[in-house]
Order: structure tokens, then C-alpha cells, then sequence
């Protein structure tokens, strides 16, 4: 790890303030630390935002389930209120990785960083979340732009994500034997006016899978997938899952979704 | 305490973080060293520019290969001679430590950078210009004899061309045969991913001229004498090795490695101690691996099941550079158990050990046994099926039933009782309710199948003069010395060496159990060629059958001198002295001395004004007795393992449901021990079947080198394992054992693969991941669709 300065920031703005061209923000560690040991990364300036107060917590309204960024995944997976309102994040958060990566890891950190086979995004697209920034409020659809790729500019702060509550929702993670993380996810959310299939780790950024969604819209069921084929023309490929492999896992973990809406 | 489940003396300081590792040790003045290592799998090194790095903020030194040479350092050594079947020798590459002309895999060592702090040495070691010219790499095991010499003068990449066997006497029990029945057989390479990676600390002394490395070794006696005989690198007695507590080896940490030359002789060479703690990542590139061969083989069967005749044919792969016990794992250890537990009369194993640019290969747990073991156990499912017969019914049909028993290759098989651990297996694996379960199975929508594997290990290696007419560099005998204090505990010093296998509490056991001592009173002292006698280290499942029996004899040589002094004290003839539970008595009396009570008086307490000795006359003084044991022979573990697997048909996941092992390891000192290697060595076997590989592509890279890719099994990937023993004493040492470190390593590969092919239905290769599953069921699907 190459040396830095290390700020603790008090407050959002504080944050905001301290971050220069060669800043990081700092939530739970767990993607920023390592990739700064191995050398991948370094920075003059890493900001700890872990402690601010103001990104801390859960509240729940009767629509929604709003999440503050420093919020690390045991505490989202522990939460009473959340396993009420939206019994399938809650299942998602206490799937990610293992107890010490889930007592570290945050969300914030988290969507921020936009690993392709990371699960909160599709929760964050299932759910069509807000994010809640320093500066604004950004529709989920519109945050995920790529591979490790956000709608953040360099000195914007993640502060929290609003989820809507929907009708019934489920995400069934098929993780990848090595790393654990999601070699494919889907995430299927029925609203009252659409139903939602988003699917991670199966392509370079989350995304919705129309072919789904189109069929569940028309019939929620899962037998309504029975003959589907999707097409994997944009789907990763690597050592662990092809593409056309990775589609038809996309389409069982789907059909285990619908079933466990209720 | 023998056969007592005698809690870990051990874990106490490993589980609260008190284990003192290499990387643990912290010496004064100590400096930090990075490799440079290739990133190209082959390359010609047409300059290292080390320039700007040595001055870098910090750097104390860059050194090449050249250094090395000009300081005269040797290479690293092959220590086993191969013959291949024309009668010529193996033929090895200069292998330097640090390279000075050529690269040969991703990882190999080029430069070290040593400075201030392992920050600076990291920075420095940026800035080190190493300009290669890049060659086609040879990256896969079954193209390496067709591809172009890696090494100047090794024709074909081929090392040896060796063979095992009559090979007319096979050709006639084939031509004679009922069924043929063959089969492509491929054992995947594995990385060894001990817990705890490499890391070595030299330090040079220059007013003793002594030298010492820490190391993470698991036998530092054999490691001095190779790095002072071979690599010249500093003379035996003015050099010191200490393997301190070390965290999983595996076979990886069995011979030194570059690294281990290179830092002492840095070391000697700066006049400063140097450290260098191996990351995961050049873990998994330059330690060496294991497995890698691909296979035909074939049996021949008589119409009544009877196996006539088996004929091997297999490419092992050497990576880029013969490592220490590289040649003898495909060869020895693995051609003459391909006849696994079976009486077949007549066998012809043929094995070509190839160079390609990949890690090294070498021993890792089990080394050979399991690729022996995977063959005759996957082929003779195979053969079961062919001849339609139930496979359980095959394969008892063929076990050898007589002890001794001299196998057709090589071995002659002490002891056994095959159909004993077969059918306690098949009862406690509810062999007859499998369909049963297989129903259910099929009710959920799930595909069950059940899978057999039976094995022999030879273990306990090994007879002296049986390893060195085959080729061994030296003898595999073993030391130990029992030296007592005068207040009456005990320093027992043995030339293996702990690393997680228990020593510290089997060893006390027997010791305890010979001396009457109690175990509290024993410390077990291992790894510092400075302390105990020289040893050949721990690999082979040789510790107890052979460290242990050296304890044993060095045990009895007490006892003797402690009769002769009991004798002398209680005014009796040391022929008449019995020794029991601790007490030396003279039968018939109530004349007695305690172990301690001998020990005391054989350390001479003097009282002002006694002038008797307790010793008879001319008797040293002291208690201390040193012996040697080399075994007569191997000794034979055996045993039979059952897999049940589950598996999903939609995604090709594979769960295995039950696991069933009933082995006979000949007598056990610790139960509680033997099942702990069971665990370990089935979760290794099960992840070499269901997960782990070391993938390289065909430029050689290695894609799996880290855990985001190489896939390690992990406890929720297992069952609770069903554990039983039947027992057969080893008759090759006083201890009656026969070894249990790499039984679950070797048995459950081919027990995991019989169960998924039995469940699938068609072939599939190691490791039998989902989505190979996955595709095998899709690709029988269109093609059943085909045929109709
Ligand atoms: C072994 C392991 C297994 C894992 N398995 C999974 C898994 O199964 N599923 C899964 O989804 N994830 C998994 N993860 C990822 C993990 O759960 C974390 O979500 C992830 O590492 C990032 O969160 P963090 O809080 O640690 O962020 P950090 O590492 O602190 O930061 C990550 C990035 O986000 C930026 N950042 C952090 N906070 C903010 C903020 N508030 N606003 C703007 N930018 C910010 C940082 O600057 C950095 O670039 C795994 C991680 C590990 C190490």
C-alpha cells in the first residue's frame, strides 16, 4: 500500500470538502483496502466516511425503505423493519460474501463501487430506488452507467438509498463457486403497476431483462418462463460461467424468484 | 493413552493467535526483499536494467542471477533418478535459482530488490527493467511433446520415457480377454494453498560464520543438506535451519525452494538479515503444484468379471523445471499402486514426464497415490457398468484376499482386510436403500447417484534400501531421541515435522504411554536442524509409521539403561527388573524405583559427603538415547469410501449429500487426530473432484491465482462425514500403524466422480463443476434426441 493522508470526515460537507483530484472516499473498506494493498490503486487523500452520522440508519415508511450509505449489510440483514417491509433485501444483504465482509461492507460503498456481479444494484433497479447524494437525488436507472461505472462525479457522497416497497419481491443469487459473489442474480419485484426483473452479474452493469419481464407482465408465474431462451449475445463469459450458461441460469434463478413471491 | 482421544497440546496457542510463524519473527536489523518474477510463461532475458531501483529510496541491494553466479551458488536439483525404459538417464535443465538466460513460467524468480522496508523494496522493484524477448509458450500437458524444446537439448520436452510392468504378459492377458474396456482419464492440476504462504529470513552471523534461515519447511534437516551440499551455499555445520511453526504444507513445503537459497544467501552476502514473506497471489505461481497427468488406460476382463490385465499409459506434467520430488511422484508413488487393492496378474504402467511453461509440479498430498487411485477406481466403475455388474459386487470380486500378498508391479502387501472395510462401508452408507433415496430424489426433481472408491497407499516412506535401488538420492529413515531432565520431563526431538498433523500430542502419547510419563511432561521439539538429530522431515503419511517407531526404539533403549540403574539401586539383576506404568520392580518384592526417581539418579545428585554412585560401575552418566529406525517396508492404509451426490438439473449443481469412509489405518495413537486428517484430506479430495483447478490459457498465464477464481471448498460444501475404521496391524513397525495424513485425499475423487457419473450418466472431467455438469446432461439430451 502506497502512503496517504487519511481524513475523518465529521460531516457530509466535510467530506466533500477534504476530496481532491487523487481522493477516496472510505465506507467499509472492503474493496477500497484491498485493491490499495495489491497495488491497483493508490490515493494522496482517503476520506472515512463510515462515522458520519447523517448516513447512518434505516427509516421505513409506509412506501418506501429508506437506507443510509454507511449502513454495512449485517445491519441491513438484521433489521426487524426491513425484513417486514421488504423481505428479499434483507435476504440480500445476508447473503454478501461472508460475516466479516458483511459487518464491514456498506452500502453506500457498495453501489458506489458498481461491481458488475455485486448485488445491491439490482435490488437498488427491483426496487426503483433513489439515491440520495450530497448534491441531488438520481433515479437507480439512471446511477449504474457500466463496469464500475456511476452517474457520481469525483467529490459526490452517496447518502443514502430510498427503496420502494413493492407488492412481493424476491432475489435468488446464484454465486460464483470461487469468489461467492453473484455469478448471475435476479432480482424480481412486483409493483402494483409493473412487474421488475432486474439481473446482476450476468452482463457488464445490472440491467432489466425485458424477455422477463414481458412474460411475468403478462402472467406471474413461473411457468410463464417455461420456453423462454434468452439471448446471450451481451452476456460475460469467462472461466467460471459461459454466456449461454450464465442465460440459462438467469432464467432458472428467475423462475426460483417468481416462485418465491408471494 | 494409546488409541485415546487425547485433546491437541497444540491448539491452545494456535487457536488464540499465539502460533509463532516466519512472518511472526521480527530480527534485528532486518531488511525486506521482494522478487521480481516473469510475467511471460517463456522468454528469453536479453537484459535486466536494476539501474534506477538501486537508487531508490531505501534500496540496499538489487541482485540478479549473474550475482548468484559469480558468488557460485548452484542450481536447484532433481533428487530422484528416473531411468526411462531405453536405459538413459532423466533429463533435467539447469534450474538457477534466480534465472540468468531464460524464463520458464509465470512467476519465475529473475531479481530480488532488498531494502529499508518492504514499502521501498515494493516501489523499487517498479522500477527494475527486465527486457525479454517473448517465445511461444508450451502451456498444455497433452501438446508439450509435440511443441518445440523449452530446453536446449531436451528433445520432445520430454524428461524421461519410464515403464513399470511385463508388458508381453499384458499383451496376452488383453488378447485373451472377454472385455476391453478403456477410458481417457485426465487428473486436473491443483494448487496446494497451505494456509500459511512461504516466507524465509536469512541471517549471516560473520564473526561465527554461522548462518541461519527461518523457513516455512516441512523438512529443514533435508532442505540444509541439499542447500549446503548442492547449491553450496553455506557449510552443514555452520548453517542452521528453523521451520518454526508452519501453517499447512501439503507436500509444497517438503524441498527449498529459489526463494530459500536466494534469501540466505542474500543474507550472507549483505551481512544483514533479510526477510521475505511470500503474497497469495505468488503463492499460487510459484509454489509448486500438484497432479496434472493425462491418461489411457485399459483392463482386461474375463467374462465372469475377473480383471486379467491393465495396461497405463500417462503424460505427466513437469512444469517448467524438475522440482525436488517431481520425478519419483509420477513414477514410484504412482505406478505401482494403479493396481489399487486388486488382484490383477499382470499390469504395465507407462508413464512420459513432460516440461511445459507452467509452476513446477510436484508431491502434494497423497503425490501419485491419488492419481493411481483415480485411474484403476474410475475405470473400474467403468468396466463394472461395460460387463453389466453391480459395481460393488465387481470390485470385491477382484480384491486381493490373502496377506502377504506380492502384487504383480512392485509392492508386497503386509497386511489387509479388504472386504471388511468394503462391506462395513456398504452398511453404513445404506448401500440397499439407495434407490430408495434415488426415488426421492427424482421426486424433487433432482438426479442422485452413489459412488464407490476403494484404495491402497504405500505409506510410511520408506525402506532405505528399497527407495534408493529405485532411485532415491538418499535414504527415508527416520530419528528420534528421547532426552531426559533431571527433574524427570522429557525433550523428545524428531527429524519430521509438525505443521499441522498433531506431533506435539501423538508423539507425547506414545511416549507417555512407553515411559509411563504424562503427557504434560513431554515436549515434542521439531524444526531446528540446531536441536535434534538429522531427519527426513514430514511428507508420505511417514511421520508416525517411521518418526514414530524411531520414539518407540529410542523408548526401549531407556527402559533398558533404566533397568541396568534400577538394578544397581535396588540390588538386584537388571534381568529380573520389570518395567510398568513408570515403575521399574523388582518382581515378587515391594522393591521399586518411579521413571523419575531413575532419571534423577542417572544425572548423579550429589549429597556433601555420599560417595556411592547409583550407576553401575563404568555406566555414563545421563538418560538421554538416540535411535534411528528404517522401516522394512511400506505400510499399506486401505479403505473404502461411498459418495452420495444430489444434483440440479437445471443449474448442474452438484451437493454431495452423504460421505461414508470406513479405512483401516492399522492401529491408531489418536483417534480424535486421525479423524481431523480425514476431514482435511476428504475436503481436499472432494475439491479437487467438485471445484479446484489451476487453469493456465494457452499463453500460459494463469487465470486462477487468486481466490476470486481459484475455488476453494469451503465447510458448507461438505456433509458431516460418516467415519469408521476396520483395523489390520502394520506388521513393518513396532507401532502396528499405517499412516492417515492422505487417505481422504486419494480415496474421495474418484468416490465424488463414480457418484456424479452415476447420476448423470455420462462422462464428465475434474472438476466436475456446474456448468460442465450442466452442458454433459445438455449434450446427452441432444444427442438421445439424435438417435431417436
Ligand atoms: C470476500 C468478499 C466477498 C464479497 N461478496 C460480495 C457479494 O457476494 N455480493 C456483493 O454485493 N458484494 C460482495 N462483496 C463486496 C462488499 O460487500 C462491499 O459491498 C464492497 O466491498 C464495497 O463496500 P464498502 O463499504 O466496503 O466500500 P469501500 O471499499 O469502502 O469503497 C468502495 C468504493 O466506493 C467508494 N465509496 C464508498 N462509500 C461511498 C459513498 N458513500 N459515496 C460515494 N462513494 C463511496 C469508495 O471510494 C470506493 O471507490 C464482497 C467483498 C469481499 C471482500
Amino acid at each position: 500500500m502506497k502512503q496517504f493522508n487519511f481524513h475523518e470526515a465529521k460531516n457530509v460537507k466535510d467530506a466533500v470538502k477534504a476530496s481532491s483530484k487523487k481522493s477516496a472516499f472510505l465506507s467499509g473498506g472492503q474493496t477500497l483496502i484491498p485493491s490499495m494493498k495489491l497495488r491497483l490503486s493508490s490515493f494522496d487523500d482517503v476520506i472515512n466516511v463510515k462515522n458520519i452520522k447523517d448516513l447512518q440508519g434505516i427509516k421505513v415508511s409506509s412506501k418506501s425503505v429508506t437506507i443510509g450509505a454507511a449502513t454495512t449489510h449485517a445491519e441491513v440483514a438484521a433489521s426487524k423493519d426491513v425484513k417486514k417491509a421488504i423481505p428479499s433485501l434483507s435476504h440480500l444483504a445476508g447473503m454478501i460474501g461472508d460475516a466479516q465482509v458483511r459487518n464491514k461492507g456498506t452500502l453506500g460503498g457498495s453501489i458506489a463501487n458498481n461491481d458488475p456481479s455485486a448485488c445491491y444494484p439490482s435490488a437498488c433497479i427491483a426496487l426503483d430506488a433513489t439515491v440520495h447524494t450530497s448534491d441531488r437525488k438520481i433515479e437507480a436507472s439512471k446511477f449504474f452507467k457500466g463496469m464500475f461505472e456511476t452517474a457520481l462525479k469525483k467529490d459526490e457522497l452517496v447518502t443514502a438509498v430510498e427503496f420502494k416497497i413493492p407488492e412481493s419481491s424476491s432475489y435468488v443469487k446464484i454465486p460464483n463457486p470461487a469468489s461467492r459473489y453473484a455469478m448471475v442474480g435476479v432480482y424480481v419485484a412486483k409493483h402494483k403497476k409493473d412487474v421488475i426483473c432486474a439481473v446482476t452479474g450476468a452482463q457488464a452493469v445490472v440491467y432489466r431483462c425485458k424477455e422477463i419481464e414481458k412474460e411475468l407482465g403478462n402472467n406471474f408465474s413461473s411457468d410463464s418462463l417455461n420456453n423462454l431462451n434468452l439471448d446471450y449475445s451481451e452476456m460475460n463469459s469467462d472461466i467460471h460461467a459461459s454466456a449461454e450458461y450464465r442465460a440459462s441460469l438467469v432464467l432458472s434463478a428467475a423462475q426460483k424468484a417468481v416462485a418465491n413471491c408471494k | 493413552m494409546i488409541g485415546s482421544k487425547v485433546e491437541r497440546k497444540e491448539d491452545k496457542k494456535f487457536l488464540t493467535g499465539k502460533g509463532r510463524y516466519t512472518a511472526d519473527i521480527t530480527l534485528h536489523n532486518q531488511s525486506y526483499a521482494v522478487f521480481i518474477r516473469s510475467p511471460h510463461a517463456r522468454a528469453k532475458i536479453k537484459g535486466i536494467d536494476t539501474a534506477k531501483a538501486k537508487k531508490a529510496s531505501g534500496v540496499i541491494d538489487v541482485l540478479t542471477g549473474k550475482d548468484l553466479a559469480d558468488d557460485k551458488i548452484g542450481g536447484l536439483i532433481a533428487g530422484w533418478k528416473i531411468v526411462s525404459k531405453d536405459g538413459t538417464d532423466m533429463k533435467c535443465p539447469a534450474h538457477p535459482a534466480l534465472a540468468t538466460d531464460t524464463v520458464n513460467y509465470v512467476g519465475d524468480h529473475v531479481a530480488l530488490v532488498i531494502a529499508e522496508s518492504l514499502q521501498e523494496a515494493k516501489d523499487a522493484a517498479d522500477l527494475v527493467n527486465v527486457d525479454y524477448k517473448v517465445l511461444k509458450a508450451v502451456a498444455n500437458t497433452g501438446d508439450a511433446m509435440n511443441a518445440e524444446a523449452i530446453h536446449e537439448g531436451i528433445d520432445k520436452n520430454l524428461c524421461f520415457d519410464w515403464e513399470l510392468g511385463d508388458k508381453a504378459k499384458v499383451d496376452e492377458a488383453f488378447s485373451s480377454a472377454d472385455k476391453v474396456v478403456e477410458m481417457d482419464i485426465v487428473n486436473n492440476r491443483l494448487v496446494p494453498n497451505a494456509m500459511e504462504p512461504r516466507a524465509s529470513i536469512g541471517d549471516y552471523n560473520s564473526s561465527s560464520d554461522e548462518l541461519t534461515l527461518y523457513t516455512t519447511s516441512q523438512n529443514p534437516h533435508l532442505s540444509r543438506l541439499v542447500m549446503s551440499a548442492f547449491n553450496a551455499l553455506h557449510p552443514e555445520h555452520k548453517f542452521r535451519i528453523v521451520a518454526p511453526d508452519v501453517g499447512g504444507g501439503f507436500g509444497s513445503k517438503i524441498y527449498p525452494y529459489s526463494e530459500d537459497v536466494v534469501i540466505a544467501w542474500a543474507a550472507k552476502r549483505l551481512q544483514r538479515p533479510v526477510k521475505w514473506v511470500c503474497e497469495r497471489t505468488e503463492s499460487f505461481l510459484s509454489d509448486c503444484h500438484g497432479r496434472d497427468h493425462i491418461t489411457k488406460a485399459a483392463v482386461a476382463v474375463k467374462s465372469d468379471g475377473t480383471v486379467t490385465g491393465l495396461k497405463v499409459d500417462t503424460i505427466a506434467n513437469l512444469g517448467g523445471y524438475a522440482s525436488l520430488f517431481a520425478t519419483v511422484t509420477p513414477t514410484y508413488l504412482y505406478g505401482p499402486l494403479v493396481l489399487g487393492l486388486y488382484n490383477i496378474p499382470a499390469a504395465y504402467c507407462n508413464v512420459k514426464a513432460v516440461y511445459t511453461n507452467t509452476a513446477p509440479v510436484d508431491a502434494y498430498r497423497g503425490a501419485g497415490r491419488p492419481e493411481a487411485t483415480y485411474l484403476i477406481e474410475r475405470i473400474m466403475d467403468k468396466a463394472a457398468k461395460e460387463m453389466g455388474m453391480d459395481r460393488a459386487e465387481f470390485r470385491k470380486k477382484n480384491f486381493i484376499k490373502q496377506f502377504p500378498h506380492q502384487q504383480c508391479l512392485v509392492h508386497n502387501i503386509d497386511s489387509g482386510d479388504y472386504d471388511a472395510h468394503f462391506d462395513k462401508a456398504l452398511n453404513l452408507a445404506d448401500y440397499a436403500g439407495f434407490e430408495k433415496r434415488k426415488a426421492e430424489s427424482a421426486a424433487k426433481g433432482k438426479l442422485r447417484g452413489i459412488g464407490f472408491s476403494t484404495y491402497i497407499e504405500a505409506c510410511g516412506i520408506a525402506p532405505s534400501a528399497a527407495v534408493m535401488s529405485l532411485g532415491a538420492g538418499v535414504g527415508l529413515w527416520e530419528s528420534a531421541e528421547i532426552r531426559f531432565n533431571p527433574t524427570g520431563n522429557i525433550s523428545v526431538f524428531t527429524g519430521t515435522h509438525s505443521h499441522g498433523q498433531g506431533h506435539d500430542t501423538t508423539f507425547a502419547q506414545i511416549v507417555s504411554d512407553k515411559l509411563g510419563v504424562p503427557v504434560e511432561n513431554i515436549e515434542i521439539v521439531h524444526g531446528d536442524t540446531d536441536k535434534g538429530p538429522f531427519g527426513m522431515g514430514t511428507y508420505g503419511s511417514r511421520s508416525l509409521a517411521v518418526g514414530g517407531s524411531a520414539i518407540s526404539k529410542a523408548c526401549d533403549k531407556i527402559v533398558e539403561k533404566g533397568k541396568a540403574v534400577a538394578a544397581n539401586m535396588l540390588e538386584a539383576k537388571p534381568e529380573d527388573i520389570e518395567f510398568k506404568d513408570g515403575e521399574f520392580i523388582v518382581p515378587n518384592t515391594n522393591k521399586k524405583k518411579t521413571m523419575g526417581e531413575i532419571a534423577f539418579a542417572c544425572y548423579l545428585p550429589g549429597t556433601y559427603g555420599e560417595i556411592k554412585s547409583p550407576l553401575p560401575e563404568g555406566m555414563e552418566p545421563g538418560l538421554k538415547e538416540t535411535a534411528f529406525y528404517d522401516p522394512v517396508n511400506f505400510s499399506f492404509p486401505a479403505g473404502s469410501h461411498i459418495c452420495e451426490v444430489e444434483i440440479d438439473p437445471t443449474t448442474g449443481e452438484t451437493k454431495v449429500d452423504t460421505y461414508t469412509c470406513v479405512d483401516d489405518f492399522g492401529n491408531l495413537i489418536n483417534p480424535m487426530i486421525v479423524e481431523g486428517q480425514i476431514h482435511g484430506g476428504l475436503a481436499q479430495g472432494i475439491g479437487q473432484a467438485l471445484y479446484e483447478n489451476a487453469y493456465y490459457d494457452e499463453t500460459g498465464q494463469l487465470v486462477t491465482a487468486s481466490y476470486m477464481d481459484y475455488c476453494m471448498p469451503r465447510a458448507d460444501n461438505f456433509p458431516e462425514f460418516r467415519i469408521d475404521y476396520t483395523c489390520t496391524p502394520a506388521t513393518s513397525n513396532p507401532l502396528g500403524v499405517k499412516g492417515c495424513g492422505e487417505a481422504g485425499a486419494i480415496a474421495s475423487p474418484p468416490a465424488v466422480m463414480n457418484a456424479v457419473v452415476d447420476a448423470i450418466g455420462t462422462e464428465v472431467t475434474m472438476p466436475a463443476t456446474a456448468e460442465k455438469v450442466w452442458r454433459a446432461l445438455k449434450d446427452k439430451k441432444s444427442a438421445q434426441k439424435k438417435a431417436a
